[in-house]
């Protein structure tokens, strides 16, 4: 018990296990962005659900995978009764369910959003040693930096680029999103309005700024009232005018190693918008 | 004050209004840009943005103020009730919830007008059912309670639909539908409600004279020769065209209804026909200055019409409670 104890107080300080600790055997994982990590590292056997979202292609890149896994609802009743020696959480969600597990006496690992490339790195890693898994992490971790260096190019000028999404919604430079835009060869345009983290672009501020190139989100099943803006004459006319690029929001939700997709699918935009000039 | 008076000095109001509106945005151009630009010369970037998303702002501001005014003196003429008004009697929450659904199924995007007609369609249901639980016979209790009840269950509806939809954006919307707003809509939105306020707007105006008849009691009205089955069936249809092809577009906006009537109440001299036509342009003004000052309180944050017409509005309806029921002791 005591130990146990001096486990879950490690890990909520963000400390690496006792080194003679062994790997947890029954991980259980509640959030979209550490299931992905956890499928990408863990043993196999050693994870016994992800979260539900998992199997959801529209958010995850790993849909496929999260078929092997029952999912879970980042319910504490369904996640004690699989008994874990280990659960992963991020940091906004199901908080009254992390509460509740860590008075159950059951070890609780948050992961922070990842905003940046180190973020994803930092997660690797730390996911490799909270699973015992240094060594796949590693790997992971080395294969990443490789697709980005392939990917990564010498420009003379930069296009501008605008991200538009449901509601009129844009990140900056200061979010995965925009790092990906910056890392693809882009200058983003919410930088131009002072925006540096997520904000709301007027539309006729989109339509002064006149991008390059417009990156829409990409629609969901069913119908919406704010995906209309995406259809708005005014942005129908800029798309006709600039170089235009759709976005997988799976691919720059979660911080895993899986935004190369995102990079290269700008990167290919950009590459597209230069031929053409 | 002569009606003419009264007419003209309430269309310069509205005219400098929807000036101001189209003047009025994030980008700050300028007027000697802004206004070179909606005919056409000058930056055909600022162009866009006067011809393609301010202007289609401005009109809208004024469909939906005229719709929203004139909807409540009419209603409030034929069941000689103070206290009646669109968003109170339920007609501005099944309107939503009647455009909700047509998002929704699909509806609104088979066929062009069809989130207006959907909206039309929940918002005559509202009125036949008001009528039939209140009358113009009820009195203001009835009226009330009848509406408090539409007006909840049309919200719940809409919340359910939209809490079930598997668009992860939709829940979200509630929100807009419950409390209106008229940012980023475009010229479509413009020719979608147009042929609505093309009908529903003479329909109502046309009641006036037998609106007038009716202050003296209905069996005063119907001896003098006023169809009451004629004068019913344009009071329902007109006030779903407007109040549903208004809210289809810009969501349900309160209170508007309910304020200007009464502000022009005596200036128009007491007449149900004069109160009208000023009671349109009065809500068009309200609409367009309530438009104006959410853009300039919060730039960027889309804060909702239906939150400034409820803080003018909601005191002053619990005002005229309290009138009704010192009136009535």
């Amino acid at each position: 018990m005591v130990r146990r104890l001096t486990l879950a107080g490690c890990i909520a300080l963000g400390l690496g296990l006792p080194v003679a600790a062994e790997p947890p055997q029954r991980v259980v994982s509640m959030n979209l962005c550490t299931d992905q990590l956890a499928m990408l590292l863990a043993a196999p056997g050693q994870l016994l659900s992800v979260s539900y979202l998992a199997r959801d292609p529209q958010s995850s890149t790993m849909a496929a995978e999260a078929m092997a896994y029952p999912v879970n609802h980042g319910l504490a009743e369904e996640i004690y009764r699989l008994k874990p020696d280990l659960v992963l959480a991020g940091a906004y969600t199901t908080q009254a369910t992390v509460a509740m597990l860590r008075r159950l006496d059951i070890p609780v690992a948050i992961f922070p959003p990842e905003a940046d490339f180190d973020g994803i790195r930092g997660n690797l890693r730390r996911m490799g040693e909270l699973l015992g898994r240094e060594t796949e992490a590693g790997a992971q971790i080395a294969a990443f930096d490789a697709g980005l260096a392939a990917l990564t190019d010498e420009i003379a000028s930069r296009p501008r680029a605008a991200l538009y999404q449901a509601n009129g919604y844009t990140t900056g430079d200061d979010s995965l999103a925009g790092r990906i835009m910056l890392a693809a060869g882009l200058d983003n345009i919410a930088a131009e309005v002072g925006l540096t983290g997520g904000g709301v672009l007027a539309l006729e501020q989109l339509v002064l700024a006149n991008p390059d190139l417009l990156i829409r989100g990409r629609r969901y099943a069913g119908a919406s009232r704010s995906e209309e803006i995406l259809d708005h004459p005014a942005v129908t006319a800029l798309a006709e005018r600039a170089g235009e690029a759709v976005i997988e929001d799976q691919e720059w939700v979660c911080g895993t190693p899986h935004v190369l997709a995102a990079i290269a699918r700008l990167r290919e935009a950009r590459l597209q918008l230069e031929d053409g000039s | 004050m002569s009606r003419w008076m009264l007419w003209a000095g309430l269309s310069l109001l509205v005219a400098a209004l929807f000036l101001a509106s189209l003047l009025t945005g994030p980008a700050g151009l300028g007027p000697w840009n802004e206004i070179p630009a909606l005919f056409g010369r000058g930056d055909e970037l600022i162009a866009m943005v006067m011809r393609e998303i301010r202007l289609p702002r401005a009109i809208l501001g004024l469909l939906l103020g005229a719709s929203l005014g004139l909807a409540g003196a009419a209603v409030q003429g034929f069941l000689r009730n103070p206290l009646a008004e669109p968003g109170l009697i339920g007609t501005s929450a099944s309107a939503a919830l009647g455009a909700v659904l047509a998002i929704q199924t699909g509806f609104a995007a088979a066929l062009p007008l069809g989130l207006p007609l959907a909206a039309l369609a929940g918002a005559t249901v509202s009125v036949l059912l008001i009528l039939l639980l209140a009358g113009s016979r009820g009195g203001a209790l009835p009226l009330i309670l009848a509406g408090i009840a539409i007006s909840a269950l049309a919200g719940a509806m809409t919340s359910l639909v939209l809490n079930l939809s598997p668009n992860p954006f939709a829940a979200n919307e509630i929100i807009f539908w419950m409390m209106g707003s008229l940012a980023d809509r475009s010229m479509l939105h413009v020719w979608m409600t147009l042929p609505f306020f093309g009908v529903g707007a003479p329909l109502l105006l046309a009641t006036g004279r037998g609106l007038d008849t009716l202050t003296l009691g209905e069996d005063a009205a119907a001896s003098m020769g006023v169809r009451m089955t004629r004068l019913r069936l344009a009071l329902i249809f007109g006030v779903a065209a407007l109040v549903g092809s208004a809210t289809a577009v810009a969501g349900a906006v309160g209170f508007v209804g309910l304020v200007v009537p009464h502000l022009l109440r005596r200036a128009a001299g007491a007449r149900p026909s004069r109160l009208l036509v000023a009671s349109a342009l009065g809500g068009a003004a309200m609409v367009l200055a309530a438009d104006i000052a959410v853009r300039v309180i919060a730039p960027g944050r889309d804060l909702k019409l239906g939150v400034l017409t409820a803080l003018v509005g909601a005191p002053f309806f619990l005002h005229l409670i309290w009138r009704t029921r010192s009136q009535g002791a």
